[in-house]
């Protein structure tokens, strides 16, 4: 049957497909359908891990006692669970086990643009490569199909176009494969020195074999063009913007695997074209391994280093008509993303930001407080980095920098890797006041479960960590609960914990507003008789406020009635609706 | 047949995902190749949102690049505006006239422009502009303004009515099918 699907979901349905039983991820964008829509299979026991080193690790396990096994993650994820990753390759696998990664050029939903393929090189792991939901479906499969034939975990590599995509694939049913039984093979699995030396050889001779399947598997495959003068090498989204530009004139070899690389084929491919061109985004990868084969050719003295590529690009570089199109003249205002009407977080940071505060931040959706007119973050760098930043900028700066700055960060990134760097702050002892941003979620990937939300991946009952009980027996004595939606507590609370000589936690609590169970008041209205006009209001960047004739005006198909802009408001204009 | 390139835009949380997902259904029962491109992440709070929906015979890139679309679908006017270098110089946008305030313009950086329509029409594009907010209301709710567009947008396609209610019975949960249908019916209404 072919079906119109998503890229993600199609790598869901090929899990599915090829009976893999045990999926463990860390949600990411652009790789969190992956998992969600793999949880709609009963036949697949899928969580949410609290991040990406433990979602592998269990996977690895999982592999281990006998069956199938996935993880997946967006490509910063992959930095969290390098670890096990360079060592699986030296123990392989019991039952298939596949690792996707997605990567996210132009930077639609991530803090930096890396590119994943240097991974599969640099941990000696085969990776293939999808261009669209069918491949995406029949890649997976086939990664099993490797993972076992050759005794590797196999990466599958997305990126933002292919994982977000819908396009149509071929669906079959599910091919249950026998379990495998689990014995104990210490040589193998153990990873002492010992071991590990006589595991390297293997890695070697395997990629010497899997290069060696590259070349005849059919993965990658010559398209035959018209005119040889130009021959692309190309591969994912970036061979469909070269059909798109090109259609059938030059001829293209398709990568379908990007590591280990088929050498014969790109050597025989180079030798029947005029002229080499490598069309990739992000680094020059394929580009280096063909320079390395001796090969000249483009590559990005031609297209960029940064951002996506497109069809128009390739049709202007490869010297095709480009379509034209004709926008305003003049400039329009910018809409960036900006925090929800109602968001629990925007009381937090504008309390931060009245109070003067320097702020290390993090990663979610309250990354948004860096946005005028709130502008209350200072720095955001990787998942957890807001509380061990604290720690080492207090240590550098001395009591006088602790009275001012705080760490802020969200109760999923706080699981994820917030609490190692807590246990810093406690162990080491600096003055540093962490706030935990709880909504009861992880918001900005499209709400995930998490450890302290008390309910699991396909929202039924689960454990749920006691963020206060955890940051106490952490050796954190002063931890304070807070509504961000009582600024004047708010206010009062950052003072007292920023007053003290010891670490604090303040935990800002109250569950995001787009949550289907948190119950909206109606719009807030405004008097017009006593508005002034003095803007006060405006200073929480909220969507639903605006100036209209001079006076405050709430949007009611966005208002949901928290009353924050009410607390600035020093005339009572705004009332209940 | 070339393919055929539509651009679904407007501001995070406004409903074009859904959009999207009925036309791809809708497409791909009437035998094309399907393409749609969709955002999901940080802008979906708020921000300026895209997606594409490519279809023909065969359709390679996912994307639609300047120059390249038959119609912009338009939830917000100023996003229409964002959104018309990419048109084609015969194309045609569709859009809501709601204009939602994007954060420069709160804040008071910048001007929201006046007068887009005309704006839009002098820069050569045919412009079909409708209240759908106004019309999603009497239907029963400020969300279903994705379904009164599509209803308006049905009016260029030469497709039987049964198979654009067949794509929203397949695409909207049942909770919501009789508001969605009234909504749509009310875009197609109007032309």
């Amino acid at each position: 049957m072919k079906k119109l699907i998503l890229g993600n979901a199609a790598v869901a349905r090929g899990l599915y497909e090829a009976g893999c039983a045990i999926a463990s991820s860390y949600p990411g964008t652009p790789s969190t359908e992956i998992t969600e829509e793999a949880a709609k299979f009963s036949e697949i026991y899928c969580e949410w891990a609290p991040n990406e080193k433990v979602a592998m690790e269990t996977a690895f396990g999982a592999s281990l006692g006998g069956k199938r096994s996935f993880c997946g993650m967006k490509h910063v994820g992959l930095n969290v669970a390098a670890d096990p990753l360079f060592t699986m390759g030296y123990t392989g696998v019991n039952a298939g086990m596949v690792i996707a990664v997605a990567d996210d050029p132009g930077m639609h939903s991530s803090q930096n643009e890396q590119d994943s393929r240097h991974y599969a090189r640099a941990a000696k792991l085969p990776m293939l490569e999808p261009s669209d939901s069918g491949e995406a479906l029949e890649f997976t499969k086939l990664a099993y199909e490797l993972s076992e034939e050759f005794d590797t975990p196999v990466l599958l590599k997305m990126c933002t176009r292919v994982a977000h995509s819908q396009s149509v694939a071929e669906l079959s049913e599910r091919r249950e494969p026998e379990a495998k039984p689990y014995e104990k093979e210490p040589h193998k699995y153990v990873m002492a020195p010992a071991n590990a030396i006589k595991r390297h050889p293997v890695v070697e001779e395997r990629l010497r074999q899997l290069a060696e399947w590259a070349g005849t598997s059919g993965i990658n495959r010559v398209e035959d063009g018209r005119d040889s003068s130009v021959g692309i090498i190309t591969s994912s989204t970036c061979y469909q913007y070269v059909k798109e530009a090109c259609g059938d004139r030059y001829p293209v070899l398709k990568l379908g695997m990007v590591w280990p690389l088929p050498e014969g084929l790109i050597k025989d491919f180079a030798a029947r074209v005029e002229r080499l061109v490598v069309v990739e985004e992000g680094d020059p990868f394929l580009e280096g391994c063909c320079r390395g084969l001796g090969l000249s050719l483009s590559g990005k003295d031609c297209f960029p280093l940064t951002g996506e590529l497109s069809q128009n690009m390739v049709a202007e570089k490869l010297g095709l008509d480009v379509p034209k199109g004709r926008g305003l003249s003049e400039e329009l205002p910018n809409r960036p993303p900006v925090m929800c009407a109602g968001c629990p977080h925007r009381g937090l940071f504008y309390t931060l930001k009245k109070l003067g505060c320097t702020v290390l931040g993090d990663i979610g959706c309250y990354t948004l407080g860096a946005m005028p007119p709130l502008g209350a973050m200072d720095m955001t760098l990787c998942m957890g980095a807001s509380i061990s930043g604290l720690h080492g900028f207090n240590k550098a700066r001395g009591p006088e920098a602790g009275g001012k700055a705080v760490a802020v960060i969200g109760d999923s990134t706080f699981m994820h890797s917030g609490m190692t760097g807590l246990a810093n702050v406690a162990y080491n002892q600096s003055d540093s006041t962490v706030i935990i941003l709880d909504n009861s979620i992880t918001g900005m990937t499209g709400h995930q479960q998490n450890p302290t939300t008390g309910l699991n991946l396909r929202g039924d009952p689960a454990g749920k960590i006691d963020l206060e009980a955890l940051c106490r027996a952490m050796g954190i004595e002063r931890v304070r609960v807070v509504d961000p939606y009582d600024l004047k507590a708010c206010e009062e609370t950052v003072k007292e914990e920023l007053g003290v000589s010891e670490p604090s936690v303040i935990i800002s609590r109250r569950p995001c507003a787009l949550l289907k169970y948190v119950k909206h008041k109606p719009a807030l209205k405004v008097d017009a008789g006593k508005c002034r006009g003095c803007r006060a209001c405006m200073r929480i960047g909220c969507p639903a406020i605006s100036i209209k004739d001079g006076k405050a005006h709430i949007d009611g198909t966005q208002c949901v009635g928290c009353g924050v802009c009410g607390q600035l408001c020093g005339f009572g204009a705004f009332k209940e609706g | 047949m070339d393919t055929k390139n539509i651009m679904i835009v407007g501001v995070g949380g406004q409903g074009s995902l859904l959009a999207s997902k009925l036309l791809g259904h809708l497409l791909m029962g009437r035998g094309y190749d399907v393409k749609v491109s969709e955002v999901h992440g940080m802008s979906q709070r708020g921000g300026s949102v895209v997606t594409f929906v490519r279809y023909g015979e065969k359709v390679y890139s996912p994307v639609i690049d300047r120059g390249e679309a038959d119609a912009i679908v338009s939830f917000e006017l100023l996003e229409a505006a964002r959104w018309l270098s990419y048109l084609k110089p015969e194309g045609r946008v569709v859009t809501n006239t709601q204009r939602i305030d994007p954060m420069p313009v709160i804040t008071g950086a910048a001007e929201y422009p006046v007068g887009l329509v005309e704006k839009l029409e002098s820069a050569g594009a045919k412009v079909d502009a409708l209240d759908c907010l106004g019309l999603a209301e009497e239907a029963g709710s400020a969300k279903a303004v994705n379904l009164v567009l599509l209803g308006r947008l049905s009016h260029y396609f030469d497709f039987p009515i049964e198979a654009w209610q067949e794509a929203i019975e397949a695409c909207v949960p049942a909770k919501f099918l009789e508001l969605n249908r009234r909504a749509f019916e009310l875009g197609r209404r109007t032309a």
